[in-house]
């Protein structure tokens, strides 16, 4: 049966008006048509990425619901593929259907306070115990939707005996066990949009680990890669994003133009254009199976251009821009960069640079790993974790 | 968007072949020696390309003798020649004078420049941009032309010269042979060594009209958009060499025991040069597929590439002096021949601010 044949198959047996979202979704991972690039009996039918597209245009064109991707990016973005990758059959079965219908919300516990940049630093411990039972002990930080969550893709130090990147291990941390305390962690436009995550005598069962003990920081490239990958690789209509908000706002105030501004606009229009096409480039690359580096590009490049718009808008608002909408503390369930008002999204646009990798992390991993640049020194490569000075 | 960024197999072995004939033919030591020489463009590479791989004629129709290609293929070969700072003919030949050519619907005059024998040049200052007057520099009356035009590219090896003038009954392209009686060439002392530029002076030469009122604005436009257009790649080659070549250097240069390209300060520019570079790629070729497919969004695209790729060259050569030190300062190192063409680029057919400021009016951003 072709592709279009189980997407009619699909809306003739569960028809969208008279059927519970839920069920769709469920119907539509057991079809192989939630992610078709992922195996058969796993919400996918084996084919090119390329190919979901169509899938996705035919649905919503049906009026059938979507899983709401915005609010379970990490589970689609991050855990997923490492879980695909990585996981054993029986994780593969447990996690994926519910993660991509949006049952069961993931978050990510790898930055710690003390891990940052050099994530392969941290801390937080994980004990075995006879029973086949993990303790950890530790603390988490820049965790969004931990507030949501059912489960964690975790990292935790196994060995600290061994150099750093080596005495890692990745597990599945379940959100809702006694040792878990989530305290929203409030961030400079005044909501709390991530957390901290507190995890004391966690007990996580082996068979929650993914990939094996020690190759934590393997099996973390897949979800970092990933990750940055999602944070700047969607499609994008021209004027799509932070461009289209300043342009709009710009054709709607005119009294608010000077040429110095327009200047900067143009400059910035001609940028986010530039963006936008080096996107367009990498999507056609990948659908012809020949993945180019520009993946570690759109993230940086994004980030800058964020900035560099939000920035933008606040001034050419005048005395608007010296207000702002409203430093209530919130816990929002999802994050729209280019939401709310100029101030919000000015100062949101700051962690575009930070998280997900830091543009400085970026570029070293550019020069490194795209041009061959040689490495930085790095004093603790060789030393075991617990005696490198901190 | 359906335009096609990438780059087809058919394109990628004109890629190998210009890159392999100039790789044999046109190694930088012989650029630079050229350059200070009677004669600065290579002639005989021009030839060989023109004879071998059939470039000259690249983008005239089969009907004409050419190769039938479109602005894609000719984008490819000027990226190579920018990679390379290569001193022949091309844009002013091949694509400027071409263009216009075509343009005018004049096909009788393209077979000889398609095969390389003959070679014309569009007598436009190298800095008039798209959407420019028509310029006024020289008149025509009873069939003659008068006048002076300054700064031509690839004018001092044009045998033909399609001049822009104004007659009684409104602007005019006219055919001019270079040899004839009462054409000057002054070739100047040009920024760019590797296309230096010519003034023109024309005193009552018999010319022919190839387009009239109607035809001759939409021609000259037509030429400088697609120039403007496909220049963005071959500043797309000079920047990649750039980056090439001082990537290459940061690996090999130690200084303080360590290898230049290991230190921060450094590999973080080149991150940054890269990813200029990767959207300047992005930028030219989506320029050279709307205007292969006649796209209604060249305009747009045209300035875009040219506004970015424009930039982006210059600073891509000014990085590549500066971190080759010393080395990079001196005459003896190629990279200022890349300098050069990339200021000079720059300037060409409308700098970066002129085409941002042309976006104004088709994106809906008024000043």
């Amino acid at each position: 049966m072709d592709l279009a044949a189980r997407v009619r198959t699909l809306l003739a047996s569960y028809p969208p008006g008279t059927t519970a979202p839920l069920d769709f979704l469920r119907a539509r991972f057991d079809a192989g048509l939630a992610w078709v690039h992922f195996p058969v009996g796993l919400g996918g039918l084996g084919l090119a990425r390329s190919e979901q597209a169509a899938v996705d245009a035919e649905l919503a064109a049906a009026g059938a619901p979507d899983n709401n991707p915005r609010r379970i990016g990490i589970g689609l973005g991050m855990a997923a593929p490492t879980i695909l990758r990585y996981g054993t059959e029986e994780q593969k079965k447990r996690f994926l259907r519910p993660l991509w219908t949006g049952e069961e919300v993931w978050c990510q516990l790898f930055s710690e306070p003390g891990a940052g940049s050099d994530l392969a630093a941290l801390a937080t411990r994980a004990v075995p115990g006879e029973d086949g039972v993990w303790t950890v002990d530790g603390q988490k930080v820049w965790t969004s939707t931990a507030h949501t969550a059912r489960w964690a893709i975790l990292l935790a130090r196994t060995d600290p005996s061994v150099p750093k990147h080596q005495g890692i291990s990745y597990f599945v941390c379940d959100m809702t066990d006694p040792g878990v305390d989530v305290r929203p962690l409030r961030q400079i436009t005044g909501e709390a949009e991530f957390n901290e995550v507190f995890l004391t005598g966690v007990r996580i069962p082996d068979e929650h680990r993914l990939g094996a003990v020690g190759e934590g920081w393997q099996v973390a490239q897949t979800t970092l890669n990933n990750e940055r990958v999602a944070i700047g690789g969607q499609a994008m209509p021209r004027e799509g994003g932070m461009i289209g908000v300043v342009a709009e706002t710009w054709r709607r105030r005119p009294e608010l133009r000077t040429p110095e501004l327009h200047a900067r606009l143009l400059k910035g229009w001609v940028d986010a254009e530039v963006v936008r096409l080096t996107g367009e480039r990498l999507r056609q690359q990948l659908a012809q199976g020949q993945p180019g580096p520009e993946g570690a590009a759109m993230k940086l490049a994004f980030a800058r251009l964020a900035q560099e718009l939000s920035g933008l808008e606040v001034e050419l608002l005048g005395e608007d821009g010296l207000r702002y909408d409203d430093w209530t503390m919130t816990r929002p369930e999802l994050v729209d960069f280019t939401g709310r008002e100029a101030g919000y999204r000015y100062l949101r646009a700051k962690g575009n640079s930070i998280e997900g990798g830091t543009s400085e992390i970026l570029r070293n991993i550019i020069a490194e790993r795209v041009l061959g640049l040689p490495a930085e020194p790095r004093a603790d490569k060789d030393l075991p974790w617990k005696d490198v000075p901190r | 968007m359906s335009a096609d960024l990438l780059y087809s197999e058919v394109e990628e072995e004109l890629r190998a072949s210009v890159r392999s004939l100039l790789g044999h033919h046109c190694p930088p030591g012989e650029v630079l020696a050229r350059a200070e020489s009677a004669q600065p463009y290579d002639l005989a590479l021009w030839a060989t390309l023109a004879a071998q791989l059939g470039v000259a004629g690249l983008a005239v129709p089969e009907q004409h003798g050419g190769a039938g290609a479109g602005a894609r293929e000719v984008a490819v070969v000027l990226e190579e020649l920018g990679r390379h700072a290569a001193p022949v003919p091309f844009l002013g030949s091949a694509v400027l004078a071409t263009t216009a050519l075509l343009a005018c619907g004049a096909g009788e005059l393209l077979p000889e420049l398609a095969e390389g024998t003959r070679t014309a040049a569009l007598a436009v200052p190298l800095t008039t941009a798209p959407g420019a007057d028509f310029p006024s520099a020289v008149t025509a009356e009873n069939g003659l032309l008068r006048g002076r035009i300054t700064s031509i590219a690839d004018a001092s090896v044009a045998d033909l010269l399609v001049v822009p003038a104004l007659a009684p009954d409104g602007p005019g392209l006219f055919a001019v042979e270079a040899a004839a009686t009462g054409v000057g060439v002054a070739r100047r002392t040009s920024l760019d060594l590797t296309r230096p530029v010519a003034d023109l002076t024309l005193e009552g030469v018999p010319a022919r009209r190839l387009a009239g009122p109607d035809r001759s604005v939409t021609a000259l436009q037509q030429a400088l958009l697609t120039g403007a257009g496909l220049l963005a790649s071959e500043q797309l080659g000079i920047a990649e060499w750039c980056l090439a070549t001082t990537v290459a250097y940061l690996k090999d240069r130690r200084q303080f025991a360590r290898p230049l390209g290991s230190f921060q300060a450094l590999k973080h520019r080149l991150a940054d040069l890269w990813l200029e570079t990767v959207g300047a790629r992005a930028a030219a070729r989506y320029a050279a597929d709307c205007l292969a497919t006649g796209s209604p969004d060249s305009a747009v695209a045209v300035a875009v590439a040219q506004s970015h790729c424009g930039a982006l060259a210059v600073r891509a050569a000014e990085e590549c002096v500066q971190l080759h030190g010393g080395i990079g300062m001196t005459w003896e190192h190629p990279a200022h021949l890349y300098l050069k063409r990339a200021k000079a680029d720059q300037l060409a057919l409308g700098t970066p601010g002129f085409h941002r400021a042309a976006l104004a009016g088709p994106v809906g951003l008024p000043g």
